[in-house]
């Protein structure tokens, strides 16, 4: 067999171990790359935070001066693009890419100089991104940069064409990396390890890259396409020459809407890793919580013109979406049952992890119930583009995804860093993110059922907008100082924080099988893997779990 | 030595029997390039799309009717063709004979330049006849189409120089079987789009 490694051995290049910055940038270490990609994304959610913030105050009270409108127009197109793109998708990424190869007992993953690659066109796309301000003009067409309007002669400036670059660099980047993740999860495993006993957080990975490496290739397509419409002078989207918009609109939420589920479906994973180990019972219904992701992977597929109801597609249209939008409520309530079904009756243990998973399940089901509201024809019609979807999403995005980061984020830092963080500014973290969270965004959907349009920089003093707007800035401004606590328990925690060992939360995954923060080489020797929970059946030898 | 170095289908089989050995029969290379040939297909579905979509949509002249449909099709016997001796290149990684593997390369390498230089003359003759990619509609969704094709033709030739470079001769496979056997299912990928674009681009013009 020592052929068929041949052409494959020298993939991991001999190199000694630099020091202090040069560490960082010659690093091919899975562990290394996914540090440097969660501590990018942390840097940009704090720029597309504070975007937020200044949003938030330009909307305080009604015909505010905080911000002139083509300043507005800019911050909450990049507070959109940063946090879709360059925070959460490459975060969860970063999380996959520290924890995937640990998780399945490799010593790293396939193509560590590819994971490299992967990185680095991250920052640099992220870079390019932002460059567009000191150039002019930033992107100003909201996160979708919807055609004509971002073409000449409505928008002159060089600002998509920083998005559609920008974005394209970092989804080559994005698709290398989904590349090596798929490989190392199939080839890599440890022995023993069969599919069927990957942990749910790898499980969500694998699923999730595949979603990745079918739905960007669209929006590549169309971002190319805009680029030269704007570059070279070609006409794809110039009515005139008998383009159509439509279509980009198409190829945009075929990328769009899975992307929701890109932004969401690893966290339903981590949620899965956190909720067993802190209710003391092994997960109820992993078959099912597999399934029902690969099920949601698939109905995502199927779903993206539900963006596009009032397009005016037409009502075999119309109902194809918004049936197939519904049924994916069916998958993900499963997901929640389950959830909750491994808390009954377990002896659960409030830690800042276990209560952000909560947190997560609750906050999660309102953006899951309004999203079937949605997804009803004639109720698309009416709040389409108002606040009630920027409620929606952000109880998806916030609610959903970011919690569940937070639950991630507390639970790993101990195996990333080898100490804890603290349990206590976990707690104040926990509470001012909840209060925040429901005070900015809940009012939205009272916003939008008043009439109030999402994406425009001020407002007229009608009846109930003042008040509502006024709370919600409140509410952003915990929710800001929530963000505060946790960035100052992440890194005083660096140095302050107890040290954790090598397992601290007594789990039974196989990253916990070895020191914190692991070796280079992951493991000295690979744990033998008999069933769903390895480090169960070495710590409790006389009650090994079922094979 | 008697079995292919690369690609055949794995046997997830029992359990516990899941080693790292039998699982490893899929070379890291050769998945992961098969699952990056997944997601190029989807880019190049979205732009074949976008022809369709678009074709008679121009408001004005010309369409497809200026392609010199018989030129194309010689060059493109030259592109189909280099699929073939694609197939000897795989045929000698498996005899670890790493001069055949050269020469047939090198020969893969000259039949997809023909190719590109046939790309070249058409492209040539349509900008003299002053159609060019922001002529009009058409022309922006075939230059779009055919141009990213051809720049996946210019990575591949690049590839393959590359591997004929470093390929050395090893045990039982040359060193770098892996990487060859990577690039030649990259290679029939190039020339599978152009089994799709030459029907849609080119020939649907002799019938309307």
């Amino acid at each position: 067999m020592a052929e068929q490694t041949r052409g494959y051995v020298p993939t991991y290049p001999t190199i000694t171990a630099p020091t202090g910055l040069w560490r960082w940038v010659a690093t091919v270490d899975h562990k290394d790359i996914g540090v440097l990609y969660i501590v990018t994304t942390l840097v940009f959610f704090l720029i597309g935070g504070l975007e937020a913030m200044f949003i938030r105050l330009q909307l305080i009270a009604p015909n505010a001066k905080v911000l002139d409108p083509e300043t507005y127009d800019e911050f909450f197109t990049m507070h959109g693009t940063t946090m879709v793109f360059l925070t959460v998708m490459p975060l969860l990424i970063g999380f996959a890419n520290y924890l995937v190869p640990l998780m399945i007992g490799a010593r790293d993953m396939a193509f560590p100089r590819l994971n490299a690659m992967s990185y680095w066109l991250l920052l640099f796309g992220g870079l390019l991104l932002y460059f567009s301000f000191l150039a002019g003009q930033a992107p100003n067409g909201m996160w979708f940069m919807y055609v004509p309007q971002t073409l000449p002669p409505y928008t002159t400036g060089p600002g998509p064409n920083y998005w559609a670059a920008g974005l394209l660099v970092t989804s080559v980047g994005t698709i290398a990396a989904s590349i090596n993740l798929t490989v190392t999860i199939l080839l890599l495993r440890a022995p023993g390890m069969a599919i069927t006993r990957l942990p749910l957080f790898v499980w969500t990975v694998l699923v999730n890259s595949f979603l990745i490496l079918w739905a960007l290739p669209p929006l590549a397509a169309a971002m190319v396409m805009m680029l030269l419409d704007r570059l070279v002078g070609t006409h794809f989207f110039d009515v005139s020459a008998g383009g159509n918009v439509l279509l980009y609109e198409h190829l945009f939420w075929f990328l769009g809407h899975p992307e929701v589920y890109i932004l969401i479906l690893p966290v339903f994973g981590m949620v899965s890793e956190t909720i067993p180990v802190f209710a003391r019972k092994p997960i109820f219904g992993y078959t099912f919580i597999a399934a029902s992701t690969v099920a949601i992977a698939f109905l995502a597929m199927s779903v993206w013109a539900h963006h596009m109801f009032t397009s005016g597609m037409g009502l075999t249209e119309d109902t194809f979406f918004s049936a197939a939008s519904m049924l994916i409520a069916i998958p993900t309530g499963v997901k929640v049952f389950n959830w909750v079904a491994t808390m009954w009756r377990g002896a659960i243990r409030w830690t800042s992890s276990m209560l952000f998973s909560i947190g997560f399940i609750g906050e999660f089901i309102i953006g899951g119930l309004t999203g079937p509201m949605l997804a009803t024809v004639p109720v698309d019609w009416q709040v389409h583009d108002s606040y009630f979807i920027v409620a929606h999403l952000h109880y998806v995005f916030f609610g959903g995804s970011v919690m569940g980061i937070f639950a991630a984020a507390y639970y790993w830092y101990p195996k990333i860093t080898g100490r804890l963080m603290s349990e206590n500014l976990g707690k104040w973290h926990f509470w001012l993110t909840i209060v925040g969270l429901n005070l900015t965004f809940f009012p939205m959907h009272l916003n939008g059922l008043l009439g109030m349009p999402r994406h425009v920089y001020t407002y007229p003093n009608l009846p109930g907008l003042a008040e509502l707007n006024f709370w919600e800035t409140i509410g952003a401004f915990i929710l800001a100082t929530a963000v505060v606590v946790f960035v100052w328990n992440v890194v005083a925690s660096v140095r302050f924080g107890r040290i954790a060992g090598n397992d601290p939360w007594d789990a039974w995954t196989l990253e916990w099988a070895t020191a914190s923060p692991p070796p280079p080489y992951n493991f000295a020797s690979i744990p033998p893997v008999r069933s769903r929970r390895p480090l169960w059946d070495l710590k409790h030898p006389e009650n090994p779990d079922p094979r | 030595m008697t079995e292919q170095p690369t690609s055949g289908v794995v046997n997830h089989g029992g359990s516990d029997q899941l080693g790292r050995e039998a699982i490893r029969q899929v070379n890291p290379n050769v998945l992961g390039i098969i699952i990056f040939i997944s997601s190029e297909a989807i880019f190049f579905l979205s732009l074949i799309v976008t022809y369709v979509v678009y074709r008679g949509a121009s408001t004005s002249g010309p369409g497809a009717h200026v392609l010199n449909v018989p030129v194309t099709a010689v060059f493109t016997l030259f592109l189909w063709s280099s699929s073939l001796t694609m197939a000897r290149v795989t045929a000698h990684l498996g005899r670890n004979d790493v001069a055949g593997v050269r020469r047939w390369l090198l020969i893969t390498i000259l039949l997809g330049a023909i190719f590109l230089v046939g790309q070249g003359y058409e492209y040539y003759h349509l900008y003299a006849d002053n159609v060019t990619i922001s002529r009009n509609l058409w022309a922006s969704t075939f230059f779009t189409v055919t141009g990213f094709h051809g720049l996946h033709v210019l990575v591949g030739l690049i590839s393959m120089s590359i591997m004929a470079g470093v390929i050395s001769p090893g045990e039982n496979h040359p060193w770098g079987a892996t990487g060859v056997e990577a690039v030649s299912l990259y290679w029939h990928f190039v020339d599978a789009v152009w089994v799709v674009i030459f029907p849609v681009v080119y020939l649907w013009t002799l019938i309307s």
